[in-house]
């Protein structure tokens, strides 16, 4: 049998033994260029990095993966962009594959740049769009000025083709039937003392509580027209009756009144894609809409008929944001009450 | 303590909604924005200027800019930097992060011997959070980026903490570093008075391609792995319809779309 070219490579983040969800969002992406591009041909292949994380390597196997690329060690528990960059360039440098991609997380973020310019070739930040164009070329869309502006990035004259994707922007795929190849790569020929300049001496993640914004139906997002704390509180309520999340922008974090930085939406943020979206107070800047855009239902409640959020809503509301969600909080309660008392 | 920070010049973030794109053209109108200091960089410039008072030492503004942005670096100066070095040649225009941060990296190496860079996290315009690292490869130092923490010991050692998704990760190196800060680290002094006058008369050196001794081929767009192709607005325009009535009124309308949504009983 021929031998399977590996056109796509993943990098894939682990942190703790548990596979980031941005790495699965990126394998569909993958998955689909190899199957929809006729101008790309070859499969998909994952680079895992960790110590003894086998059982991922697995688990990574079942989403339309040819091949695992498992580099195990204890020096590789915890990410580290000397000993990861070190490892992955060696191996980049070995295969050579055509197609380089990272979720843009905090540690993507720094392994994918530092990769770039190691194998001096071009990488696309933040990538909302991937494809392939008639010449085989990857055709990477990424954001500039917090999402107000789209353009196209090629990179014509040197490979791999790299492109970061943030979490959120893309669909988790369903796991597939088949099973990729594991292979075991030996770790000591891949990663050398000597390229390891800083050492990782903590890890601190906690899942936040509650319902994670981007995993709920109904998203409550509050921005600086709430006014207060005491406002924010009634946001806390409707979400609760909704089963769904609040969300904020920027200025609502900044004045303290939200649960967290976790529950930012926007370019610095999270990208969130519930069934129905309502924003109270928010005037719909760029850097917010560009991680609320793919909602299913919009609605905004501004005082202002002229807020930019009106124009990228399904439904708007001139009033003041507290009346609104003061009257709705009423009027669901009054239905579900009528409905017990039936 | 030797510190550069990188300083870039961008449109003020506030007015991005201004910024359209010539349909006829494709090209960026961003025409009466104003340019100021990149926000984040702000903050790498209040951490070095903080470590100048704790150890001495000199803080130095490096950055890629049209000549046109001197203005801004002067507001860097009148901060508390001592000087800025601005990289101004057309054979820069056009350039992708590792363009950049080629120049850049050149340009650290120039002014130095430096024992410290620090730059933002993100830039607000392009955004690509790349530079940091790249700029850390190009000079060989270690680099770390989204720093919301860091300390540095008299004896060079420094623990820095950067922010991951849910939480944190403490790292432990030595001097030279290069740290991309974010804004989460400290609040930027504001300018006084006395800080702009002082920012007259403090040097501001202006380097073309030749000055950095670089090729141009290796700058510019000319110089960059990746090469832009179409500009495009995205297009977020839905129905609009407008909810009329007194709040109780929406909120009926609003309960019957959550109830044709499936996501109220
Ligand atoms: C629509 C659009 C899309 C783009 N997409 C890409 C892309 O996908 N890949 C790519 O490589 N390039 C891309 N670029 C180009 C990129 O934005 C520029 O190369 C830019 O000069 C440097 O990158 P940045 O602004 O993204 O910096 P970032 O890496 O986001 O900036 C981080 C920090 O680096 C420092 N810094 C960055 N630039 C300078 C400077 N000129 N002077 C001083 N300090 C600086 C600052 O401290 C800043 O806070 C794009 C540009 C546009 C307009
Ligand atoms: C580099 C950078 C990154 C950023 N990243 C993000 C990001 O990821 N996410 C984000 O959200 N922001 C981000 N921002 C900030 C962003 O540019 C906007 O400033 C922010 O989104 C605006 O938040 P807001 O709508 O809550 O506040 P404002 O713009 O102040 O709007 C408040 C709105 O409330 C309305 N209002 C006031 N009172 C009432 C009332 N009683 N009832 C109803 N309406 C009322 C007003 O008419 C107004 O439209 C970023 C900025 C920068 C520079």
């Amino acid at each position: 049998m021929a031998e399977k070219r590996l056109a796509i490579w993943v990098v894939v983040e682990q942190n703790q033994g548990k596979l980031a969800s941005v790495s699965i969002e990126v394998l569909g992406q993958a998955a689909r260029l190899v199957e929809t591009a006729s101008a790309l041909s070859g499969g998909v292949a994952v680079v895992l990095l960790g110590d003894q994380v086998g059982d991922l390597a697995e688990e990574l196997s079942a989403y339309g993966v040819d091949q695992v690329y498992w580099v195990d060690d204890p020096r590789l528990k915890h990410y580290q962009n000397d000993s990861y960059s070190g490892v992955l360039q060696r191996l980049v440098e070995r295969e050579k594959p055509d197609i380089l991609l990272f979720g843009a997380t905090g540690a993507g973020e720094e392994l994918a740049p530092t990769l770039a310019a190691r194998l001096s070739t071009g990488l696309a930040a933040h990538c909302t769009g991937l494809d392939v164009n008639a010449d085989g070329q990857l055709v990477m869309k990424v954001p500039a000025f917090g999402g107000r502006v789209l353009g196209e990035i090629f990179c014509p004259n040197t490979r791999p083709q790299m492109a970061s994707i943030k979490p959120g922007t893309f669909t988790v795929p369903q796991r597939r039937a088949g099973r990729g190849e594991i292979v075991r790569e030996d770790a000591s020929s891949l990663l050398l003392d000597t390229d390891i300049r800083l050492t990782t001496v903590d890890v601190l993640q906690s899942e936040p509580l509650g319902l994670p914004l981007e995993k709920a139906d109904v998203v409550i997002a509050g921005g600086y027209g709430m006014g207060s704390k005491k406002n924010w509180g009634l946001l806390e309520q409707l979400a609760a009756e909704l089963q769904g999340a609040v969300g904020c922008t920027r200025p609502a974090l900044d004045e303290g009144w939200t649960a967290g930085e976790h529950t930012m939406i926007g370019t610095s943020g999270k990208t969130v894609r519930p069934k129905v979206y309502l924003g109270c107070g928010i005037s719909g800047a760029a850097h917010h809409a560009a991680g609320i855009k793919d909602s299913g239902v919009i609605i905004n409640v501004n005082r202002d008929a002229l807020a930019p959020a009106h124009a990228y809503s399904d439904y708007c509301v001139t009033a003041d944001a507290k009346k609104v969600v003061e009257a709705l909080l009423e009027e669901i309660r009054r239905t579900k009450n009528e409905k017990r008392g039936r | 303590m030797e510190i550069a920070v990188l300083l870039k010049p961008v449109p003020d973030p506030a007015q991005y909604d201004k910024i359209q794109i010539d349909p006829a053209t494709g090209i960026l109108v961003r025409e009466g924005l104003k340019t100021v200091i990149n926000p984040e960089d702000k903050h790498a410039l209040e951490a070095a200027l903080q470590l100048k008072e704790q150890y001495g030492g000199r803080v130095a503004l490096i950055g890629m800019a049209p000549a046109s942005a001197v203005e801004t670096f002067r507001e860097g100066l009148a901060m508390g930097a001592e000087e800025a070095f601005l990289c101004s040649d057309r054979a820069f225009a056009g350039a992708d992060s590792l363009a950049t941060s080629r120049v850049l990296a050149a340009a650290v190496k120039k002014a130095g011997p430096f024992d410290l860079v620090l730059s933002g996290s993100t830039s607000a315009d392009g955004g690509t959070a790349h530079v940091p690292s790249q700029v850390g490869e190009l000079l060989g130092f270690a680099h770390l980026t989204h720093v919301i923490q860091f300390e540095i010991g008299s004896d060079g050692l420094a623990s820095v903490r950067t922010k991951m998704e849910n939480g944190y990760r403490e790292s432990r190196g030595r001097l030279p570093l290069v740290l991309g800060i974010r804004r989460e680290l400290n609040t930027p002094r504001y300018i006084s008075l006395m800080g702009i006058m002082a920012a007259q008369g403090k040097p501001v050196h202006v380097w073309s391609l030749d000055d950095l001794g670089l090729d141009k081929g290796k700058v510019g767009l000319a110089g960059s792995p990746t090469q832009p192709g179409k500009l495009y607005q995205p297009d977020m325009k839905r129905k609009g319809e407008v909810l009329q009535g007194e709040a109780w009124e929406v909120a009926q309308r609003l309960v019957g779309i959550f109830r044709s949504t499936g996501i109220l009983g």
